[in-house]
């Protein structure tokens, strides 16, 4: 059997089998990536954050700041206690709230809460904040995350779900609302 | 013929391996780097065969849940026999197998052997580092208690601050929008499955390439690498003044993994495994998380970072860092190889030392954070109140309440967050106290809305009686003029 120069039957079946391979690997790797980048499409189609109760506002006396806890709104039976999550409750007068993330803004770190002096202090380096959330020293570059709040027959309601970062969406536009006095 | 050699004939008349095997073991390397300078690669190898099969062990038993891991460590380290030094093992295997492969680096960077013709297997060991690391964070993850919970919440912040992509990349490392179920999973599929399969393959090449272009020989001053004429020069050496890798070197390789071994196992047997520490409960705020031996030099030097620099030397200094790595082998691919002639790789290498030693000291002692406990916990010392005026101890009694020693020490007791007072009154006249107090600044809270004016008087004269015994206060000589008239 004679081929031309250069080019062989066996050699063009090579390459067309290379070649349906090759598709067959794309067609495969469109759900792969979708599933790898599942919690980036999950959060652009149903949101995260979604209303959850912090219990009675009564509970919180007004001129305090307290720790409340609530479920996680995207739970998962394999979340165990990571599902409970901490925020700080500053009730400031009457129907006024403020709801801060139990991280630093820094780093993520949990703030604890000195009334008698009424600062917020980060163990992990050192982040100062006001009573009203505002930065007061140390490395973070701004104010601790507020959640939104209301409420709703009595009850204090956040929109939660999503851990909050330095770069993070939801919380980032909340930023602004934040206070500059002590 | 006695039956083992009966056997091995058998099975090597069908694998035909015996004989590239023998020609491997005993290809010839260069006398002088039958040395104890070169053990530290074969000893990471060890410690990498250690891993896997201490890691293999703990995999019988381990669930990779949120709600379950904790529980399971706790059953390992209390229950199970020889569970808690399965786990110790595993978790100083880490600690050795990081600090072999920094001085096996340091080792390769000092004797020029990153030059000509191996810059590629430097290359590979520059990603066997970062797999390294990869594997030393997420196994710190897999420990799932308060520091791996929190860790990943400060991973988070830091991957946050990408520009654009940063809240894309949080909810793909955690698998989700918050910390929970599946991050733990995926960093489960990270540590048991992706990096150890590119581990796997990366040591397989790096050791090709040993075998391939060569174990690097001794540097001697003055003996220039030249591409054109290294590789004959090499051969030549070999030939002249090679020995067989087996036996003649490769003993004291035996001898040093046998002796690392030895050491990760008494290590785990005298000091015990690594946590875990409390249970990953976020709603348990009392806690201050801390990183691991190895990442201790990064928490510091978060802590140091000036605000506004921080995110862009997060996101450059380590691109920039590694960028430099995989370039130099061609920046410096050819000349001196010994260290007695390159005065910048000796600084270079002395400098990052002493700066992650540094940095590691300091995350030891938290200079930077206040000490939440001392403001209840740590007394004010008895010299301080003895003698007092009414008015200057009700000042310490304000000291206290209001979290002041939480920032401030006092005989070297309570937190080093701002300056210690012992001597505040000869920096500080009274005005300035009172200014310092009540505007805050040079990263002091402002406390003029916490304090009232009888509190802000008391602290103030309380911290006036700071001064030792015979040095006069500070004080304003232009205040004296104008109220009394006279300089």
């Amino acid at each position: 059997m004679s081929e031309p120069e250069g080019v062989s039957r066996r050699g063009v079946f090579v390459k067309l089998g290379l070649l349906f391979n090759g598709a067959v690997a794309v067609a495969l790797a469109v759900p792969v990536v979708r599933y790898l980048l599942s919690p980036v499409l999950r959060a652009h189609g149903t949101a995260d954050e979604a209303w959850v109760s912090l219990g009675p506002a009564m509970r919180f006396p007004a001129g305090q700041t307290r720790l409340a806890t609530y479920q996680n709104p995207v739970a998962r039976p394999s979340d165990g206690a990571t599902a409970q999550l901490p925020c700080w409750v500053r009730h400031v007068e009457g129907e006024k709230f403020q709801v801060f993330a139990i991280n630093c803004a820094h780093l993520g770190c949990p703030v604890r809460w000195f009334p008698q002096s009424s600062l917020f202090m980060c163990p992990c380096h050192g982040g100062v904040y006001y009573a009203d959330g505002s930065r007061a020293s140390g490395p973070p570059e701004r104010g601790l995350f507020e959640y939104r709040w209301k409420v709703e027959k009595g009850e204090l309601l956040i929109e939660a779900g999503e851990l909050p970062t330095p770069g993070g969406r939801a919380l980032a536009s909340l930023a602004a609302g934040s206070s500059r006095c002590a | 013929m006695r039956l083992t050699t009966r056997v091995g004939a058998w099975l090597d008349a069908r694998l035909q391996l015996g004989q590239p095997l023998k020609s491997t073991l005993e290809h010839r390397v260069p006398r002088n780097s039958a040395s104890w300078f070169y053990v530290f690669g074969s000893g990471a190898l060890t410690v990498f065969v250690h891993q896997v099969v201490t890691g293999i062990l703990l995999a019988l038993l381990y669930v990779p849940s949120a709600g379950e891991a904790w529980g399971v460590l706790q059953v390992l380290n209390h229950q199970v026999a020889a569970g808690w030094f399965i786990r110790a093992l595993h978790g100083w295997g880490s600690n050795f197998m990081v600090a072999i492969v920094l001085v096996h680096m340091v080792q390769v960077l000092l004797f020029g052997a990153y030059k000509f013709p191996r810059e590629l297997t430097w290359m590979v060991g520059v990603c066997l580092l970062l797999m390294t690391l990869g594997m030393a964070f997420t196994g710190q993850v897999l420990r799932f208690d308060q520091d791996a919970y929190w860790g990943l919440g400060i991973g988070a912040s830091i991957a946050s601050r990408v520009p654009i992509l940063g809240p894309a990349i949080v909810n793909v490392l955690l698998g989700g929008p918050i910390i929970a179920g599946a991050t733990l999973a995926r960093f489960f599929a990270l540590h048991v499955f992706v990096i150890p399969g590119l581990l796997f393959g990366l040591v397989g090449l790096h050791l090709l390439l040993v075998l391939k272009v060569g174990i690097n020989e001794w540097p001697m001053p003055g003996r220039l690498v030249r591409k054109a004429t290294y590789v004959k020069e090499y051969n030549e050496l070999t030939h002249r003044d090679g020995v067989p890798f087996v036996p003649d070197a490769v003993w004291k390789d035996v001898v040093f993994s046998g002796c690392v071994l030895l050491a990760i196992a008494a290590c785990a047997a005298l000091l015990g495994p690594f946590g875990p520490s409390g249970a990953p409960d976020p709603t348990v705020i009392q806690t201050a998380p801390r990183p691991d031996f190895f990442f201790l030099w990064l928490y510091a030097l978060l802590s140091f970072l000036p605000p506004a620099s921080e995110t862009p030397i997060l996101l450059i200094g380590p691109a920039v860092g590694l960028l430099f790595l995989f370039a130099l082998p061609f920046i410096a691919g050819e000349g001196e190889k010994s260290w007695r002639r390159r005065p910048i790789a000796v600084l270079s290498v002395l400098l990052v030392a002493v700066a992650l030693g540094a940095l590691t000291h300091l995350a030891q002692h938290t200079p930077w954070s206040p000490v939440m406990d001392a403001w209840s916990g740590d007394p004010i010392p008895a010299k301080y109140l003895a003698g007092r005026t009414a008015v200057e101890r009700q000042g310490a009694l304000v000291f206290q309440v209001k979290q002041c020693h939480n920032c401030h020490a006092l005989e070297g007791q309570g937190g080093q967050r701002g300056p210690a007072l012992d001597d505040v009154a000869l920096r500080l006249t009274q005005d300035q106290l009172i200014r310092q107090v009540i505007q805050g600044g040079g990263n002091m809270p402002a406390y003029g809305k916490n304090l009232s004016p009888p509190e802000t008087t008391a602290l103030v004269s309380f911290l006036l009686t700071l001064h030792p015994a015979g040095q006069p206060r500070a004080h304003d000589a232009s205040r004296a003029a104008v109220l009394d008239g006279h300089p």
